[in-house]
């Protein structure tokens, strides 16, 4: 996983809610062995029309949006199927941090794995955002902070564990395998065994 | 006993399975007792133990199957699988090989057993009270219904439990939901969820696991209680499950994986302890009255739009709700049956299992599927197929003009080949009414099994009621 310890971009919103990971990417593209190449499936069906034609009023379609890393989603985005194919696709399209006032458990766990940051912010500064499109945003992960134009600093929440990891660019498989005596003597003492 | 010392069942079997507690800079060590693995979201994490020379762990405690991508066309053998396309085919040659190098059971083509993994894992016992139970499926939560913690997680995690049999997980909070009363005659275990959903939100149990409980829930067989914990994440919950019981311990035993004779009774003993303690505080609840339910249909693009089957399809209140009825090419005012029906799909690990085929097939029997209404009953395990067979559900189904299908999760994610054409209405008892689910521009309507057969006989959204 490559680290993350600062990224400065403009933003690209998509003020809907509850963006399910079926939209993120559909399910007719999960037949896949690896994880590569998934950015052209991301939002398919919200990207182009039925016959491949560019949806013309979807934002990420405006070449102005290209190279936007910093996507504004509306709230709960990322529910539904535990895919994690979906993080795959919005990183290899070239996003790096979604901001949203809430996420779904798995979708945001996935992320976090991946080195795609969530990010949560109060209703106040998400409607501020969802109002001015492609502004200019940094982040500082290492102090899980978000400066707006204008120097508003803002605090996210994250999990120190996982912005340790996302800032060292560290995998966790790494660390669980340093558990193998605990695990061992876990298997070793319980009272039954599965 | 002190109320500090009062548990939940989820703390419970959390305390149970922690190896590594957490602290404010590491998650907890997490162990896993069953790992349940599909064709479509573990490949990757195959890939990964390879790179990395790594075994898998515990393959006795790891079950495999394929269900998702596969065919449901009747086949005479399994060589003339129809599979759509080569990415699906692909995958399921690596499931074979995977599961072959690494030394892991798969119930695959051939199999007797094979089926959707939410389906067979509580068929052979493998699913118990008070075990941890995972899988790159979303849908895990069902195997909750036994009083299991068990949750869907992304491919690197199939990775971590591969190589480890463990997760890094911090605790989720707890939410007690209790249906009181019993339910009115005509509504079901779906009804009961959809409802549920629709009072909590698509995102009220985030960050939650959810224990259901009330006598509306202890009246239920397992696979009601199934039905309702599967879709406990469409309310955005981590898990849902539900304190095993006589009913539990009747269905489990003499299941193929459960164990035998004495030490079949100390498992019953250390299951009757899996409750929540009396005083044990949950960090919210939420009380529905189960004598107030009705047949509940969706009406949007989230399962979290929901109303009774009679009742009016409400005013939209903002730009992401106008999009969602625009999808649906719903009026709002008027109640769902005022829609016509293209396709009606009775399956998935939601409603797929044999009492809810029974359910389609009670109100089936010598009535016909409308004319220009395509009906399709895919059971959710060769098993549940066998057993619908013998009590001869499929000549109800076929005669009244649906078609009977292989077992997998076909039209719920439409993977398959098993879609449903843009903008027809798809009266579905699956789980997920999202845009394009079940294939490009398909319109979705959720509901349980009595009220999808009811409107494939009638032509439109129905209240299954009208028909018994
Ligand atoms: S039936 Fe549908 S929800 Fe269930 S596992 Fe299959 S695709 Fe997922």
């Amino acid at each position: 996983m490559d680290s993350l310890t600062a990224l400065k971009s403009r933003t690209v919103v998509l003020p809907i809610r509850d963006i399910d990971t079926d939209q993120i990417i559909p399910a007719r593209f999960l037949t896949t062995t690896t994880r590569d190449g998934l950015g052209a499936a991301l939002f398919h069906d919200l990207r182009y029309d039925q016959d491949g034609g560019q949806r013309r009023d979807f934002p990420l379609n405006d070449p102005a949006n290209r190279d936007c890393a910093i996507l504004v989603a509306g709230n709960n985005f990322g529910c539904g199927s535990s895919r994690e194919h979906a993080p795959w696709a919005l990183l290899d399209y070239g996003i790096r941090a979604v901001i949203a006032t809430e996420f779904a458990d798995i979708f945001r766990n996935n992320s976090l794995k991946n080195g795609l940051l969530p990010i949560i912010v109060d209703a106040v500064t998400h409607a501020w955002l969802v109002a001015n499109p492609g502004v200019e945003l940094h982040v500082d992960v290492l102090a899980s902070q978000l400066t707006l134009p204008g120097g508003r600093v803002v605090d996210y929440p994250i999990d120190a564990f996982a912005r340790y990891c996302l800032t060292q660019g560290i995998d966790q498989l790494g660390y669980l395998r340093q558990q193998a005596d605990a695990i061992a003597k876990f298997e070793e003492a319980r009272p039954w065994k599965p | 006993m002190a109320v500090s010392d009062a548990k939940t069942l989820f703390e419970k079997v959390w305390a149970e399975h922690v190896v590594v507690p957490e602290t404010a800079d590491t998650p907890a060590v997490l162990y896993i007792d069953l790992h349940l693995i599909h064709e479509v979201t573990t490949p990757q994490a195959f890939a990964l133990l390879r790179e990395r020379r790594l075994a898998v762990r515990r393959p006795d405690l790891t079950l495999a199957t394929m269900d998702h991508s596969t065919p449901t066309t009747p086949v005479s053998s399994f060589r003339d699988l129809a599979v759509v396309g080569e990415g699906a085919a692909n995958q399921i040659r690596q499931m074979e090989e995977n599961c072959r190098e690494f030394g892991i059971e798969l119930y695959g083509f051939g199999s007797e057993q094979r089926g959707i993994v939410h389906v067979i894992g509580p068929e052979l016992g493998a699913s118990q009270p008070g075990k941890t139970i995972v899988c790159g499926d979303s849908h895990t939560s069902t195997h909750g219904a036994f009083g299991a913690l068990a949750f869907g997680i992304g491919t690197t995690e199939v990775g971590h439990v591969l190589a480890t049999q463990c997760l890094l997980q911090r605790k989720p909070k707890s939410l007690a939901v209790d249906v009181g009363g019993r339910l009115p005659a005509g509504v079901t275990a779906k009804d009961v969820i959809l409802a549920i959903i629709g009072r909590i939100g698509v995102d009220g149990g985030t960050g939650h696991v959810i224990e259901y409980r009330g006598e509306a829930i202890r009246a239920l067989d397992m696979e009601g209680r199934m039905t309702i914990c599967n879709m406990s994440i469409e309310a955005g919950a981590r898990a849902g499950l539900i304190g095993p019981d006589e009913t539990t311990f009747e269905y489990l035993a003499g299941r193929p994986r459960v164990p035998r004779a004495d030490a079949w009774d100390a498992a019953v003993r250390r299951w009757r302890a899996l409750c929540s303690d009396e005083d044990a505080r949950f960090d919210r609840t939420v009380s529905i009255d189960a004598t107030t339910l009705q047949p509940m249909v969706t009406f949007g693009t989230n399962p979290g739009m929901v109303v009774g089957v009679n009742d009016p399809v409400p005013e939209a209140h903002d730009a992401s709700f106008r999009k969602a009825l625009d999808y649906m090419k719903v009026t709002p005012g008027k109640p769902m049956s005022e829609n016509r029906v293209d396709v009606v799909f009775v399956g998935s690990c939601t409603n797929g299992r044999l009492s809810d085929l029974k359910e389609a097939a009670g109100i089936l029997a010598g009535r016909k599927v409308a004319d220009g209404v395509r009906m399709l009953v895919v059971p959710g395990s060769q098993q549940v197929k066998r057993r619908a067979e013998e009590l001869g559900l499929h000549r109800i189904f076929t005669e009244a003009g649906a078609e009977w299908r292989e077992s997998g999760c076909s039209m719920c994610l439409g993977m398959n080949g098993d879609t449903v054409a843009s903008g027809q209405l798809s009266v579905s008892t699956s789980n997920r009414n999202f845009e394009g689910r079940q294939g490009i521009g398909a319109r979705t309507v959720l509901a349980s099994p009595a009220t999808a057969a009811a409107s494939a006989v009638l032509g439109r959204v129905a209240d299954p009621r009208k028909l018994t």
